[in-house]
């Protein structure tokens, strides 16, 4: 499908999509393969982000230097995750700032970019081939649409599915209460903001959430669930690249 | 909690007794959605929102740069109005300052405008024990007075409390008023405090008010209130004193209107406060009226120390509020479980550069860094970076939990090994459906009992991990 002069894509898998949902990994090497890429999966490991989000600079920078020579050599580094995407674009410099390896951190941030936004504003995708009959709606996790300005983007590829049907939520901007160790830390908070962000799900009538980090769906999903709102939960990526025989996140 | 006895070590605590508060809670819930649609507006209708924001960032810049050249200046048209500066390096220096300038007054009666400077200080406190009476006279500030609390957030004093507790609150206190009268609704509230407040604003001798800005070129200072209270409380006594921090300066007339753009937008979305006030010293002749003395306290308290530091950039903040009305956190827990004067993200960097790192850890830690109060910021401070930094000092003075670090380090040691990775995430894939008896998810882990107890956890599917099924180009 991909042509001689196709861009060689590495795809930053996640550990969380790594470990808990490869369904999403496989979507999205079928959107990028769709989009004329080829796609590899160098053997790598995890961002660094929790570190780097707890004060550990050094192991964020161990674990970045990881990351920057996985992704050595290819065009492009696609990430189905707007937070460990926005780790590797916006903090990698500063987590090796003044480090030899800051040149290098610099060019990989450049070269790496979300799905979503990677699909259409640097391959010009403006629809996809999917079908799904269900009413979804759709929540803006935090990073994407903060760090990198990922709102419009899913909406425009999601618009284009045949049957689905997106009602926005309220507060679709607001935190669901994730915060990778946050939700542990401050399990009573997170819980809190969790038990807004279920109500205003349920709210929309929608049977399907959508979002574009299995970090936030895992939280969002294991509330819907254990409230019994009967809301299933998919990375965005699973219903553009049509790939819903896997079951949704929680559900046999 | 108080001033000088911050509960910020007890913010997990705080805050799950302010999640099983019913009152705070309803009273939380009913504030955010306010400010927030208003300050959307408010931004909407300014297309040059976005730009002013950047120059106010800038002038504040250039004073932080040279804030000894613009204190300087500002002191020396002070005294040139015939007006006193009195520098304060501490809380308690600023607290003797007050006192003695009361005394000298004859002072029985203080009547105060709003002023976190002041709560920072904790002057009511002190003046009392020295026989003085404070009285607030800002709506909100006088009813948690009455309740004896501390703001709950910088501009909305008492947010945390709900219509109903006030009207309590007013019927015990009013007690001379008609017990018939109607006070179900906030204009009847404010109506009720301001008879109240009218009579004590001729009683008191001496006037305190904050600063919202002071202005380098005319030494003037700046409040902005809706009530009207901070100007009565400042005219009205013989001694007005201004409580201001430091930074506070700004240089020229022109750029205090600049602040004043984006300010009361972004506080309350209001293009301007009801009242905007400059006050140039005391009462010169031929003036109607106006204070005989004027004093400003400026207070430091740590904040010269974070110049040059990567907390300057918190010197900007000019204490609008919208940090925390967009704050999922503080609106699930309230001001007060931050345990100390400043709350929210502003206060969770705030805090600990100024009382310091041990008591005010735990502030910068309780934050998703979902980022939502920089994308507001007026100042565009970058406080979730902050945060982290403050974090990151943590875990280089060895103060972050065991516990979590011993978690880091094992990532650390795992993830920068990727054969180690590898084999560590298969077993983790492999032991999650173990757990989860084959099914589908998990409703409880083991070491995962804070995610478990309040939501199920998705077990993975069976197949192990995306690396270990990709079979294509590496
Ligand atoms: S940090 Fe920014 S948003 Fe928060 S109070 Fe200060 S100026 Fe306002």
């Amino acid at each position: 499908m991909a042509e001689p002069d196709a861009p060689r894509v590495a795809l930053l898998v996640t550990c969380l999509v790594d470990m808990i949902r490869p369904a999403i990994g496989f979507a999205s090497v079928r959107l990028l393969e769709a989009a004329g890429c080829t796609v590899h999966v160098p053997r790598q490991t995890c961002c660094g982000q929790p570190n780097w989000n707890s004060g550990d600079r050094a192991g964020a920078q161990a674990l970045a230097r990881t990351m920057i020579a996985a992704m050595q050599g290819y065009d492009y580094v696609v990430v189905p995750s707007g937070s460990c995407a926005a780790t590797v674009i916006k903090d990698y410099p500063a987590i090796l700032a003044g480090e030899p390896e800051e040149a290098a951190a610099r060019d990989l941030a450049g070269r790496t970019h979300e799905i979503v936004s990677f699909l259409t504003d640097v391959r010009g995708v403006e629809g996809v081939e999917a079908q799904l009959s269900a009413r979804a709606t759709y929540h803006d996790s935090c990073s994407g649409l903060r760090s990198l300005g990922i709102k419009e983007q899913p909406r425009r590829l999601l618009a284009s599915v045949a049957g689905l049907e997106l009602a926005e939520m309220e507060d679709a901007e607001v935190c669901c209460g994730f915060g990778g160790t946050f939700c542990v830390k401050y399990p009573e908070i997170s819980n809190k903001m969790v038990s807004n962000k279920a109500g205003n799900i349920a709210g929309t009538g929608a049977d399907l959430l959508l979002a574009g980090d299995l970090g936030c769906l895992l939280n969002m999903a294991g509330k819907l669930s254990r409230e019994g709102r009967g809301v299933s939960a998919r990375h965005v990526v699973e219903v553009l690249a049509g790939e819903t025989e896997t079951p949704p996140i929680g559900e046999a | 909690m108080s001033a000088l006895h911050p509960t910020t070590t007890r913010f997990r605590q705080n805050s799950r007794e302010a999640l099983a508060n019913r009152n705070i809670q309803a009273a939380m819930s009913h504030a955010q959605s306010g400010f927030v649609a208003k300050r959307a507006a408010a931004r909407a209708a300014l297309p040059e929102f976005d730009a002013i924001r950047d120059a106010a960032r800038d002038l504040k810049n250039e004073v932080l740069r040279n804030l000894g050249t613009y204190l300087e200046a500002y002191e020396a048209r002070v005294t040139a109005a015939g007006g006193h500066v009195h520098w304060a390096e501490t809380a308690e220096d600023a607290r003797r300052i007050v006192l003695e300038i009361c005394q000298q007054a004859g002072a029985k009666r203080v009547n105060k405008g709003k002023s976190m400077i002041s709560e920072e200080c904790g002057i009511n406190d002190h003046l009392a024990a020295h026989g003085i009476t404070a009285q607030e006279t800002d709506l909100g500030e006088y009813i948690i007075q009455l309740r004896g609390e501390m703001p709950s957030h910088i501009i909305a004093p008492a947010v945390h409390v709900t219509v109903p507790e006030v009207e309590a609150e007013f019927r015990r206190e009013h007690s001379h008023l008609d017990a018939g009268r109607s006070l179900a609704e906030l204009p009847d509230l404010l109506a009720e405090a301001r008879g109240v407040l009218r009579e004590r604003y001729f009683q008191a001798e001496v006037g305190i008010t904050g600063a919202n800005m002071l202005v380098a070129e005319t030494g003037q200072s700046v409040i902005v209130t809706n009530e009207g209270n901070g100007d009565l409380s400042q005219s009205l006594g013989r001694v007005h004193i201004v409580m201001a921090s430091l930074e506070k300066i700004v240089p020229t007339l022109e750029d205090a209107a600049t602040v004043l753009r984006v300010l009361a937008r972004s506080a309350t979305g209001q293009e301007a406060t009801v009242y905007t006030t400059f006050s140039s010293g005391p009462r010169r002749a031929g003036d109607p009226d106006g204070p005989e003395e004027y004093h400003v306290v400026l207070l430091d308290n740590g904040r010269t120390n974070m110049l040059g530091t990567e907390f300057e950039e918190m010197l900007r903040c000019i204490r609008c509020g919208a940090c925390m009305n967009h704050c999922p956190v503080y609106q699930a827990v309230g001001g007060h479980a931050y345990g100390w004067v400043y709350p929210g993200p502003m206060g969770a960097v705030l805090t600990p550069s100024l009382i310091g790192l041990e008591e005010g850890r735990n502030l910068p830690n309780a934050s998703t860094f979902c980022g939502r109060c920089e994308s507001v910021c007026p100042m565009r401070i970058p406080l979730p970076g902050m945060m982290r930094a403050y974090r990151a000092r943590e875990f280089d003075r060895g103060l972050t939990p065991g516990a979590a670090r011993w978690g880091l380090g094992a990532w650390r040691a795992v993830a920068s090994r990727p054969r180690l990775y590898g084999a560590v995430s298969r077993l983790a894939n492999f032991g999650l459906k173990l757990l989860a008896w084959g099914g589908a998810r998990l409703r409880w882990m083991p070491l995962g009992a804070g995610w478990t107890d309040h939501r199920d956890f998705a077990a993975p599917p069976l197949g192990g991990t995306f690396q270990s099924q990709w079979k294509g180009p590496r």
